[in-house]
């Protein structure tokens, strides 16, 4: 009975206080509407100053990969112009699916969709920034870089092919370095990502076995090896399994300090993943002739490039309903562009070409608009 | 005064606080009703798709390949059942023994904070679980008990495999960490409702300690003890992060429990969030109605169990 009286106190408690912050939080949301509008006009005279009230929020969700970069500019443009980003980092496919039912005002996804899909929904898409995966191994003995790998090794080993770490196909590139007669143990993501995707990219076009076997998915059918919940995952299980290979971004590779492998690019040669050999693999890109930025980074020519690095992009609606949000949208993107590439590159991730961000600017020019006006520039 | 009301209320029937008490209640009652039909719907409408295209082979087939959109649940059901029973094998003996403990021979300058550890145990979020068992249990486990398990069982196919730290009983070991202390809880909270009356009189027929802990106390509570262990089971078979976490996500069935697998929950909490293709979305809630209706099944046989034993045991509680 004692407990019966008390859980309906805490319940009438509970409902209380419920009411009461709904009735404190309802004030600034009414009010916020009517200054959104009022702050679109202003706006484009006098950016407004930090503290703001009057703000825009710009809503967007989607990949996880650029999640910490999007939240420093984010960061750094409200400072300038006090316009809020809220970005939900809640996957790929979500971004897409939160897009497509209008509820954000820019998706973005890891990988790039093709025209079909993006022309069904009246969808544009542009890259925004560039990052590089990596394979790392855990081998006693073995320093970054000292272990170089080819297409085809990299490829079999994730197959399951190649079994033990002095097998003769690694050895061959690998004269100097003394192999252990370890068992290999392959860690993958568990989770669906745009990291999986690139990489499975990768090896699809460098490998026939790969291509007919398994594909190119955010996540597939591993022939073998486990599998880590996000990069932190599989870095954690790269780092406790003795002879374990697996694949994670750039920045995780560095900050836990893993041995990353050389790797065969298109070329031929053994690159090791840098920032320069990025933007390598970027520049030797053909944007230009990428219908709907339809284009995939993995396995570009060049000396130095990359061969595993990719791009995240960014998916708008091309008939705005909005037109100040769109607006505001656009000079986040720009102002990104223009002064983002710095925190970028302290992230670890890789700005932009100018060529590309011209690009993008012109189909922006052509293609988004409310009505029939251009909102850009 | 009061009199005219009272007699008003007598007229009309219940007083107006009784009746709002009993639509609120019947309201509240109703929709707990609504909500589990609900999701019924919710999740049969929105795998209809993969249930058409897949059938009953979904339940048979191993192959999960999104890719190719190509997929099959048995792998993940067979993978939260192994974990599941891993799980219950450590921690039901576990639990009743320290439950007895606790009620029984335990001083209570001892018995109290032991019983509050064990609440504060099951207020653990289970992703401090699952960030424990890799970073701390799993290199454990590999180092240490993998290897010595391998050396004393031969060549036993159970404990094959490369001791990686991860997977099936890692899993397994992690979730009767988990479960254990609410089934040690509620057991616990079932010894103390054993009448002393009845225990003495077991005392008194000169039965020892043991003998009237088995005899007696277990006996007596035996469906609370059985309600206890399915409230466990319940909490297992539908536990994600801290799974997901060590079992080492694979869609293989191995005989080894030192292979990576995966468990229905563990599988949603990986993939739905970048699943954009309708197909999979699909196959990924026919998965959470499977884990739906297995729970569904559990719930089910435990009832009938404890009907049965009470008729046949004449228990008390």
């Amino acid at each position: 009975m004692k407990l019966v009286k008390m859980s309906a106190k805490i319940t009438i408690v509970a409902i209380m206080l419920m009411v009461m912050g709904c009735g404190k939080q309802t004030p600034p949301q009414a009010n916020q509407e009517t200054p959104k509008a009022a702050a679109g006009d202003a706006g484009d005279e006098s950016p407004a100053t930090e503290q703001n009230e009057d703000a825009i929020t710009l809503t967007g969700a989607g990949a996880t990969f650029p999640f910490p970069i999007y939240s420093k500019w984010a960061h750094g443009y409200k400072k300038v112009t006090g316009t809020k980003l809220n970005y939900q980092s809640i996957g790929s496919g979500g971004g897409i699916a939160q897009i497509k039912a209008k509820t954000v005002a820019f998706g973005a996804s890891d990988a790039p969709l093709e025209s079909v899909e993006l022309d069904e929904v009246g969808l544009i898409q542009f890259p925004m920034i560039m990052g590089g995966v990596v394979p790392v191994v855990n081998l006693e003995g073995i320093t970054p870089g000292q272990l170089k790998l080819s297409q085809k090794v990299l490829a079999d080993i994730f197959i399951g092919k190649i079994k033990k770490w002095n097998d003769n196909a690694i050895a061959k590139d690998n004269p100097d370095v003394k192999l252990p007669a370890a068992d290999i143990s392959v860690v993958h993501r568990a989770d669906g990502s745009g990291t999986t995707w690139i990489f499975t990219n990768y090896l699809d076009k460098v490998s026939e076995d790969w291509h007919s076997k398994v594909g190119t998915g955010k996540s597939v059918e591993w022939p073998t090896g486990v599998g880590g919940k996000g990069n932190e995952g599989v870095a954690a299980y790269v780092q406790r399994i003795k002879g374990a290979v697996g694949y994670v971004e750039f920045a995780y590779a560095l900050q836990n300090q893993m041995s990353h492998v050389k790797l065969q690019n298109r070329d031929g040669n053994f690159v090791d993943p840098t920032i320069e050999s990025f933007q390598a693999a970027a520049a030797n890109a053909d944007w230009k002739n990428a219908p709907g930025f339809y284009l995939v980074l993995t396995d570009q020519p060049g000396k130095d490039s990359w061969p595993i690095t990719g791009a995240s992009f960014i998916l708008m609606y091309k008939q705005q309903d909005d037109a100040k949000v769109a607006k505001e949208a656009l000079k986040f993107f720009d102002w990104c562009y223009e002064n983002g590439a710095q925190a970028a590159t302290e992230l670890h991730y890789v700005p932009m070409p100018k060529a590309v961000v011209e690009l993008v600017h012109a189909q922006w020019t052509e293609n988004i608009k409310s009505g029939q006006t251009a909102l850009w520039p | 005064m009061n009199d005219t009301r009272k007699n008003a209320n007598r007229r009309s029937g219940l007083p107006p606080g009784d009746i709002v008490y009993s639509i609120l209640t019947r309201c509240a009652a109703g929709a707990v009703l609504l909500i589990a039909i609900g999701i019924v719907i919710s999740l049969t409408g929105n795998s209809w798709p993969a249930i058409q295209k897949f059938g009953a082979h979904f339940l048979v087939d191993t192959t999960w390949n999104p890719v190719e959109s190509e997929f099959g649940a048995l792998s993940s059901i067979a993978g939260t059942l192994i974990s599941t029973v891993i799980a219950m094998v450590i921690a039901v003996p576990l639990a009743v023994i320290i439950a007895f403990f606790l009620v029984e021979l335990a001083h209570p300058i001892l018995s109290k904070p032991i019983g509050y550890a064990i609440e504060l145990l099951a207020a653990v979020p289970s992703i401090i679980y699952g960030m424990w068992g890799l970073f701390v249990f799993a290199p454990y486990m590999a180092d240490h008990i993998q290897p010595a398990l391998q050396r004393w069982s031969g060549d036993f196919p159970l404990f094959s495999g490369a001791p990686m730290g991860i997977g099936m009983l890692s899993a397994g070991i992690i979730l009767a960490l988990m479960v254990l202390p609410f089934i040690t809880a509620v057991m616990r909270d079932v010894f103390r409702m054993v009448p002393s009356v009845v225990k003495e009189a077991s005392f008194g027929m000169g039965s020892t300690t043991l003998e009237t802990a088995q005899h007696v106390t277990v006996k007596y509570g035996f469906s609370g003890l059985i309600g206890a262990v399915f409230l466990g089971l319940g909490r297992a078979v539908g536990e994600t992060m801290a799974v997901t976490f060590v079992i080492g996500n694979s869609h293989d069935i191995s005989l080894s429990l030192y292979a990576a697998g995966n468990t229905i929950a563990s599988t949603l909490a990986n993939e739905f969030t970048e699943a954009a293709e309708p197909m999979y979305i699909s196959a990924l809630i026919e998965l959470g109605l499977v884990l739906f209706v297995m729970t569904l099944i559990i719930q089910v046989l435990a009832q009938w169990w404890i009907g049965r034993t009470q008729k046949k045991a004449g228990a008390g509680l």
